[in-house]
């Protein structure tokens, strides 16, 4: 996956770092290459070399520990210290970690943001965020017994306001009970609370048709990030051609290129189909082993299912292969399924990779090691500020999980408030309890709307000449593919931009709308894409594609 | 064969924990037993304690999570204006939104005030300011920066011995190696720079030190540092090319007399160029402890002083892969660095219940008992208690092959239905041993018997 360029830091720019923070990661439009930029490198300090050798560190320390004061200019003109932390000693691996989501398209809309907040005159009155997947920030509606829960749990001394219908005041109490001095105030148990992780087991035992789940491979996590992230750690290891790698989609949810970056593994891509909707070949998986197998060791197999930013839903038969692929070539399977009630298309459905592991034979059933991923932040709740997630772990070896409790335990517990949240979710009202109604009634509007704005979302994007938009099966997002006529590839490049970063910041400028370019979810080569959430309000979202149409329109006209 | 008998190695040299066994038997008891209940001290966590939340955070939080409480007469005024205005600055006016990667901009302001007059009209920035999932996030973010894990030599980080446990499994998990420095006990746990400086001697030729962590006031020892103490420290890391990374969590659990509070942030300020403007400064706070003690909503912050600039940017990126931390933490941290004033309706139950903790017996003659003594504490949530045992008692220990204070855990916990943490899990001089209990439990008087009636 290609960085985006660093651009020509002017004096613009040195005026910049002084000031506030977003003012000056504007100035920075994208990461690092390995090695950085030395003409960044010199705001800060004297011409030294570019090599980020440990040796080269270390002989730097020394010499300033010697009393040596190393004096510098800097750009500005002020004279300061060797200072202990620089790009040249700080941990290589952190400076190619980049994280597209939040990254410099953001940085920019939030200047914007700013801008019109002072009045400065734009050709549009506000920023639209299509670039996160946040349902609430786009206005869609919490679920109404999980806020009333979490309120009582908060201070229970509403547990006596009779505007609280009985089943919330009932949850809440089971809650509070298993919480150290009945408050969510208190840590939990690092794995998470007890009573949780047995609901959570239930829940899946439910969805999954009777399979069967043991609560102690249930681990509660900070968002299902924590939980990869967590998982990716605990893996990676070896040097040189025995260096852990880690077979990812592409494109990708970029917090897998982020952690396989900081974690100093190798990234190993196999690429999704897009003239089949996007969908997973074995082919194509075997391809990219065979090929990893010459420089890493392939130790892991990813998959986002629905996925990330595609939306495609994976079929059962495709899931039954990839395990088999898995065992064949002893992978760990990751399977993040964050987005499993978020599933629209006529003809699809989503399988759990336990379930259809657990339906195979036992010589897959019992030895495929496998952690699937769950979150708060999407589906129909949409609770991206609670951080609640969860992971399952099948046929790991005690010892292994036993590094894993350890690892866990350094960041002491998950949030409880959002153990408390996935505690509902995972048992929500049932039919004849007082808030089952509403409840009903507010998860059905929410997916309906979803279902709605995806299929909008291709039918809008596919009227527009040079953009084509597979089907959005599932997730919340489309990620069409545009077609961007030479001149402006060239202008791109010289601007140092990717094409579609390029695409993307002029759209961002002409119309506030804020987008993701497919390079930062990685694309095959010479093919361009954005990815754009479906979330805001549907009437909201028509004007957005129309903007986006409108947009590209003119934008092959002025470039042609 | 498991595909995962590889893992990373770091992982692996990750200490085991002892609390684990004794956590495990104290929930066997509970179970077998008639004790009504395992009084657990082993944490630093108020709640479970049996100290209650501040009742103005809860409302505030409630009426955030559920705004229809907004409009409920039931809350108080200025409960509901505060969370009218928390949830303006959340992201479609829900605190299920992601915010920011550094946090909600309102409440880094908020912190960034609190910070100025905490440190006398000494200003901070708010760019420098992150929040996180509690405070071991952060220090784990900006460790992550600071080491290479593929260094030869490794990467070396000073610690105090006694110290926090997971900081220092932290650094091991990050393939860098612990410098331990030894806090002075016949001085209350004092920290000597010329310790500091045979520490740093000692990591010659072993691994490349980069950094120096100090937590004050001390975890387990309730040493608060003077502010001659916090210069010598700074002029120290200084002189080595060391970065400070400094835990200041139990910062408003100050109580011995005196003992004052002084950030390392104004101490450097106050000690003026070439000092202020170099040393390089990563200071963390929470809301886990204190007066608020809310543990279980993680939340906490870093301030980061004179960090190179290009350095600031990588950092951004990195805590941006995280998301956002928890809102309801970043809403208490608000609560916490501006809380309810005098004139607000809800400050006198406020004001109240703040100096109410400090009405708990703390002090240290409570555990000066034949066998047991404990230096005087200035602040924290602790007393680090040495145990003088009996060779007998190290004897059996030895048998069963538990560590001595473990040992003595063991039997209190079995014996006296306490759950306290030994000392070995914390680090001590070879030959000595410890105990650790959270002072803040309103049952103290009757700990306290139950301790004398075991020990005899």
């Amino acid at each position: 996956m290609s960085a985006t360029r660093m651009q020509m830091l002017s004096s613009r720019s040195v005026r910049l770092l002084s000031r506030g923070r977003n003012e000056m990661l504007a100035g920075r439009s994208g990461a690092q290459r390995p090695g950085g930029d030395p003409r960044t490198r010199s705001l800060t300090c004297p011409p030294l070399s570019s090599s980020s050798s440990p040796g080269r560190a270390l002989s730097s320390l020394s010499a300033t520990r010697r009393g040596l004061p190393k004096e510098k200019m800097s750009e500005n003109g002020i004279m300061s210290r060797a200072k202990v932390l620089t790009i040249d000693t700080m941990n290589p691996t952190v400076k190619k970690v980049e994280y597209a989501v939040r990254g410099p398209i953001v940085q920019r809309a939030v200047e914007l943001e700013r801008e019109l907040s002072e009045g400065m005159k734009k050709p549009f009155a506000e920023v639209i965020r299509a670039n996160i997947g946040d349902a609430h920030a786009m206005g869609q509606q919490p679920i109404t017994f999980f806020r009333q829960v979490l309120a009582l749990c908060s201070y229970p001394e509403l547990l006596s306001d009779s505007t609280f219908p009985e089943d919330t005041k009932s949850r809440a109490c089971r809650i509070l009970q298993s919480c150290g001095g009945n408050s969510m105030g208190s840590y939990s148990a690092s794995q998470g609370i007890d009573s949780v992780r047995q609901d959570v087991a239930s829940y899946i035992v439910r969805r999954d048709g009777g399979v069967p789940c043991d609560p102690n491979n249930i681990y509660l996590t900070t968002g299902a990030s924590d939980g990869i992230m967590t998982m990716l750690k605990l893996l990676v290891c070896g040097e040189g051609t025995t260096r852990t790698g880690v077979m990812i989609p592409i494109p990708q949810y970029p917090l897998y290129s982020a952690a396989l970056a900081e974690l100093g593994a190798v990234q190993i891509n196999y690429f999704l189909n897009e003239e089949k909707c996007w969908s997973l070949d074995i082919t194509e998986l075997q391809r990219a082993v065979n090929e990893a197998r010459q420089h890493c060791n392939p130790r892991a197999l990813c998959i986002i299912n629905p996925g990330n930013p595609t939306g495609q839903v994976q079929s059962r038969q495709c899931i039954e292969d990839v395990i088999r692929f898995a065992a064949k070539e002893r992978l760990f399977l990751m399977a993040d399924e964050v987005y499993q009630d978020n599933v629209y298309a006529e003809g699809c459905q989503f399988h759990s990779f336990k379930k259809v592991l657990f339906e195979m034979e036992p010589e897959y059933a019992e030895t495929v090691e496998l952690a699937s991923f769950h979150s708060t932040s999407k589906c129909y709740m949409g609770e991206c500020g609670f951080r609640g997630g969860y992971m399952e772990i099948i046929n790991m070896d005690d010892e292994v999980k036993d590094q894993l409790t350890k690892l866990l335990s350094v960041r002491l517990c998950p949030p409880v408030p959002g153990q408390a949240l996935m505690d509902l979710v995972v048992n929500p009202p049932q039919p004849g309890e007082p808030s089952y109604d509403t409840f009903i009634k507010e998860r059905t509007a929410t997916l309906s709307a979803l279902a709605e704005k995806a299929k909008l979302t291709e039918q809008v994007l596919n009227t527009v000449q040079g953009i084509s938009c597979n089907p959005v099966q599932g997730a919340m997002y489309s990620f069409p593919r545009i077609t961007i006529p030479e001149k402006a590839i060239k202008e791109a490049t010289e601007k140092g931009q990717q094409p579609d970063m390029f695409y993307c910041m002029k759209m961002l400028e002409e119309t506030g709308i804020c987008l993701v370019p497919g390079s930062g979810f990685g694309q095959k080569d010479g093919t361009y894409h954005f990815r754009m959430t479906i979330l805001p309000p549907t009437d909201k979202l028509k004007i957005l594609l129309n903007k986006v149409k409108e947009f590209h329109q003119r934008f092959i006209q002025q470039y042609s | 064969m498991s595909v995962l008998q590889g893992i990373n190695p770091n992982i692996r040299k990750m200490k085991q924990l002892e609390y684990g066994a004794l956590a495990s038997r104290a929930n066997q008891i509970k179970e077998e037993r008639h004790y009504k209940e395992v009084i657990d001290v082993s944490w630093g966590d108020s709640h479970r304690a049996g100290v209650k939340p501040l009742t103005f955070v809860r409302q505030v939080l409630a009426a955030c999570v559920y705004p229809p409480l907004i409009n409920s007469n039931n809350l108080p005024l200025d409960v509901r204006q505060r969370a009218q205005k928390q949830l303006g600055t959340c992201a479609g006016g829900s605190v299920g939104s992601y915010t920011e990667t550094a946090g909600v901009s309102e409440i880094i302001h908020s912190i960034s005030e609190f910070i100025k007059r905490r440190d006398g009209g000494i200003p901070s920035q708010p760019e420098n300011i992150y929040i996180s999932a509690g405070s071991q996030w952060s220090i784990g973010n900006i460790l992550h920066v600071l080491v290479n894990s593929e260094a030869s030599p490794k990467t070396g980080v000073l610690i105090p011995v006694p110290c926090h446990i997971t900081t220092a499994v932290s650094i091991t998990g990050l393939g860098a190696v612990t410098v331990p420095y030894y806090l002075s006990e016949e001085q209350a746990w004092a920290l000597q720079v010329e310790e500091l400086q045979r520490a740093l001697e000692s990591a010659k030729g072993v691994c490349n030190p980069v950094a120096l962590y100090v937590i004050n006031p001390g975890n387990p020892t309730g040493y608060v540092q003077s502010r001659k103490s916090v210069q010598e420290v700074i002029r120290f890391a200084s002189e080595k090319g060391l970065f400070l990374l400094v835990d200041e969590v139990y910062q408003d659990s100050v109580y011995g007399e005196n003992s004052e509070f002084v950030s390392y942030k104004r101490a450097l300020s106050e000690m003026g160029p070439p000092f202020s403007g170099t040393v390089e400064l990563a200071s963390f706070h929470s809301v886990s402890k204190g007066f608020l003690g809310e543990c279980g909503l993680r939340s906490g912050y870093v301030e980061l002083v004179n960090l190179d600039p290009a350095v600031m940017n990588y950092i951004q990126t990195l805590f941006s892969k995280d998301s956002s931390s928890p809102v309801l933490g970043q809403i208490a941290l608000d609560l916490m660095t501006d809380p309810p004033k005098p004139g607000d309706p809800s400050y006198p139950l406020y004001n109240q219940v703040g100096t109410l903790e400090l009405y708990l017996l703390r002090t240290s003659q409570h555990y000066n008992l034949p066998g047991l003594s404990c230096p005087p504490i200035g602040g924290g949530f602790y007393a680090f208690v040495r145990l003088h045992l009996t060779p007998k008692s190290i004897q059996k220990s030895k048998e069963l092959g538990l560590q001595p204070d473990t040992f003595y855990c063991m039997k209190l916990l079995e014996e006296g239905g306490v759950l306290t943490t030994p000392g070995c899990e914390y680090g001590q001089k070879e030959g000595t041993y410890h105990i650790r209990y959270n002072t803040q439990i309103d049952k103290l008087m009757s700990l306290g018997g139950k301790k004398k009636k075991i020990h005899v």
